[in-house]
C-alpha cells in the first residue's frame, strides 16, 4: 500500500531506532503524506510492516490529533483559538471562514474544498491570530487578509 | 545584554556563517576536556532548564550512570506546545547549529551515542529546516563517527510528533518516541535509571541545550553572572496577547515584567491598563495587573509573586478582557489535551470546563465557584503527571485573584434548573 519509494523510506527510518515499534509515528507520517489520510487498510498494512497489532496502530492514530483517519477536503484550514489568538481576534477569522467556505469547525464544505478545524496553540502567538494549511503558517491575519488568502486558493 | 541564543546575525542558520562567528568552537573545546569536566562546567554555571520545570541542568546530567552495559540516550524536547510559547521555533529557524552543537556537547558529557530531537508535528516546516542544518553538520564532521578526530561518535535523529501537548512531558515524550500513545509514566523509576527502551535517558529542552556551547566557550563563571544568580543566563521571553510588539525577546533573567511589556514590547494597544498577566505559559498562575510592579522574569521572583517562570511565555490581557472567557478557553485546552490515564485529570478537566461554560453563559450558581475550587484542589497532586496540576492552577488562581469576575456571572434567576450544557469535544 505504500509506494516502492515510500517503502524504501520506511526501511531507512526503521534503522534509526533500536526497536521497530519506534518507527510507527514516522511511518504513519509517510502514509499520510502519500494518501492525505490513513485508512483502516493502511493501518493494518503498517501494522504488518512493523510487526505491530492493528489495535496498537489504531490506538496511536486515534491518540494523536494530526493523523487523519478520515479523508478531508482539499484544503484543511486549522485555526488556532487558544488564548493569545483569541485575545487578538481569532473569532473574526473563524467567522470569515465560516461565511466564505460554508463550513464550521469540524465540518467539510459541501463541495469538498474546505475542511475547517479549531486547533490548540500552534506556537505562533507572536503572529496571532493565525491559521495553518498543511505545514504552512499564515500569521497576523485580519478578516481581509483571510478573505484574500481563501480567494487565492484554487 | 548581547544576544547569544538569537543573535542579530543575518543567515546565522547557515553553517558557514555560524562557523565564521566562532560556531562549533565550543564543541572543539569540549572534546579537549574530560566528559565529567564538561558536566561540571554546566553544573557550576547554574543553568536551569528552560522547558518549564526550571530544574538545574548540570545536576540532571549527573544522574546518568557512568558505568552501564545499556545504551544511553538524550532526548531533546522540542514539543513546544504550552500556550503562549513560541521560542524554540525561533531556534529551529534562526539558530539550528547552536542546538546541534549543544546536543553533541551534551552527548559527549554523558557518554551518549544517540540523541533524538523530538519536535512537535505542527512544526513540519521547521523540522525540514533543522534537517538541512543537521545534514550540513554531518557533512562537515560535527556529528557522526569520530567527530573532529576526537574518537567520540554520536548520532542525532529528528523525530516528529503528531499533535499532543502531553508529549512535552518527559515520560510521555519517551513513550511517544517508542511508538506508543503519549501516556506519561509513573515515577520512579526516573529516566536516568529507566528511560527509552529501558535505557538511561536524559531529556532536556531545546533552549536549555543551546546554552551549553555558550557555557563551554565563555566558562561557567561568566555565564553565572548573567541575570539573576540563582537562575542565570540569557532567556527567551515570549510576549503575546494585548501588546503592541508581540514576539520573542532575548534578555538576561531577572528583567522586570513591566520593562518587558513597556520597554521591549511597546506597551499595550491604545494605552489601556493591564487587567491580568500570565507570566510563563497557560500553566502558570495568573497575576492581577496591578501586582506585576517589581516582579522579575526569574524563578524566585515569580514564585514570590505567586506564580512561576514556566516557559517565560507571557500573555498580557487589557482592562476590557473577559477573563471568564479566558479561563473557560484555558480549561477547554487541558480537557482536550488530557491523555486520559488518571481519573482526576480525565474527568476533572472536563468537569471544570462544563462548569466554566455555565459562567460564560451567565448561568452559573454561586456555589459553582467553590465547586470549581474543590474540583481543582482534588486534581492537583493526585495525578501521574503535572498536566493535572497545570489544569488546576489557572482555575485556582483565577478564583483567588478575580473572584468578582465569577460573581458577576452568577445567574440572576433563582431557579435551580438549568439547561444542561453538553460536554462535547
Amino acid at each position: 500500500m505504500l509506494t516502492e519509494e515510500n517503502l524504501k523510506k520506511a526501511e531507512e527510518i526503521r534503522k534509526k531506532y533500536p526497536a521497530s515499534q519506534a518507527a510507527l509515528l514516522p511511518v504513519l507520517w509517510i502514509a499520510q503524506e502519500q494518501d492525505g489520510w490513513i485508512s483502516e487498510e493502511m493501518m493494518r498494512y503498517v501494522g504488518k510492516l512493523l510487526d505491530l497489532p492493528y489495535g496498537h496502530v489504531l490506538g496511536v492514530v486515534t491518540f494523536y490529533s494530526m493523523y487523519n483517519s478520515k479523508k478531508l477536503g482539499k484544503y484543511h484550514l486549522e485555526v488556532c483559538t487558544n488564548i493569545s489568538c483569541m485575545l487578538r481576534g481569532s473569532d473574526k477569522i473563524l467567522e470569515t471562514i465560516e461565511h466564505r467556505c460554508g463550513a464550521k469547525p469540524g465540518e467539510t464544505s459541501a463541495d469538498g474544498k474546505w475542511t475547517v478545524s479549531e486547533v490548540e496553540c500552534m506556537g505562533a502567538c507572536g503572529g496571532a491570530p493565525m491559521l495553518s494549511i498543511g505545514e504552512e503558517y499564515y500569521e497576523n491575519l485580519t478578516p481581509k487578509k483571510t478573505e484574500e488568502l481563501l480567494s487565492s486558493l484554487k | 545584554m548581547d544576544r547569544y541564543i538569537l543573535p542579530e546575525i543575518p543567515n546565522y542558520h547557515k553553517l558557514e556563517v555560524y562557523e565564521e562567528h566562532g560556531g562549533y568552537g565550543a564543541l572543539k573545546k569540549a572534546l579537549g576536556m574530560k566528559p565529567e569536566e564538561v558536566t561540571d562546567e554546566v553544573k557550576k554555571s547554574n543553568l536551569r532548564g528552560r522547558g518549564g520545570a526550571c530544574f538545574p541542568t548540570g545536576l540532571k546530567w549527573t544522574f546518568m550512570p557512568k558505568q552501564t552495559t545499556k545504551a544511553k540516550y538524550l532526548c531533546v524536547n522540542g514539543d513546544e506546545s504550552e500556550p503562549g510559547t513560541f521560542k524554540d521555533r525561533q531556534i529551529f529557524e534562526f539558530n539550528p547549529h547552536m542546538l546541534i552543537e549543544g546536543t553533541v556537547i551534551a552527548c559527549y558529557a554523558m557518554g551518549i551515542t544517540t540523541a533524538y530531537i523530538y519536535i512537535r508535528g505542527e512544526y513540519g516546516k521547521w523540522v525540514k529546516m533543522l534537517q538541512k542544518a543537521l545534514d550540513d553538520a554531518y557533512a562537515k564532521g560535527y556529528v557522526g563517527q569520530n567527530i573532529l578526530s576526537s574518537g567520540f561518535s554520536t548520532n542525532i535523529v529528528l523525530h516528529k510528533g503528531a499533535g499532543a501537548y502531553i508529549c512535552g512531558e518527559e515520560s510521555a515524550l519517551m513513550n511517544s518516541l517508542e511508538g506508543q500513545r503519549g501516556y506519561p509514566r509513573v515515577k520512579p523509576p526516573f529516566p536516568a535509571q529507566n528511560g527509552v527502551w529501558g535505557c538511561p535517558t536524559t531529556i532536556n529542552n531545546v533552549e536549555t541545550i543551546c546554552n551549553a556551547p555558550l557555557i563551554i566557550n565563555k566558562g561557567w563563571e561568566w555565564y553565572s553572572k548573567i541575570g539573576t544568580p540563582k537562575h542565570p543566563g540569557p532567556i527567551l521571553v515570549g510576549i503575546s496577547g494585548h501588546i503592541n510588539k508581540p514576539g520573542v525577546y532575548e534578555v538576561a533573567t531577572g528583567e522586570l515584567l513591566t520593562d518587558l511589556i513597556y520597554r521591549y514590547a511597546g506597551g499595550v494597544p491604545n494605552d489601556k491598563k493591564i487587567k491580568a498577566v500570565i507570566p510563563g505559559g497557560s500553566s502558570t498562575m495568573i497575576l492581577r495587573g496591578e501586582t506585576i510592579e517589581g516582579v522579575r522574569m526569574d524563578a524566585d521572583s515569580l514564585k514570590a509573586a505567586g506564580s512561576s517562570v514556566g516557559t517565560a511565555g507571557m500573555i498580557v490581557m487589557d482592562e476590557d478582557t473577559d477573563l471568564i472567557r479566558v479561563i473557560t478557553r484555558i480549561a477547554k485546552f487541558y480537557y482536550h489535551e488530557s491523555c486520559g490515564q488518571c481519573t482526576p485529570c480525565r474527568e476533572g478537566t472536563g468537569w471544570l470546563w462544563k462548569i466554566l461554560k455555565r459562567f460564560e453563559a451567565g448561568d452559573a450558581q454561586e456555589s459553582d465557584i467553590d465547586l470549581l475550587m474543590d474540583i481543582a484542589n482534588n486534581i492537583e497532586g493526585n495525578t501521574i503527571c503535572a498536566l493535572g496540576d497545570a489544569a488546576a492552577w489557572p482555575v485556582q488562581s483565577m478564583i483567588r485573584r478575580f473572584r468578582d469576575e465569577f460573581e458577576k456571572r452568577v445567574s440572576k434567576s433563582s431557579s435551580k434548573n438549568r439547561a444542561s450544557v453538553p460536554v462535547a469535544s
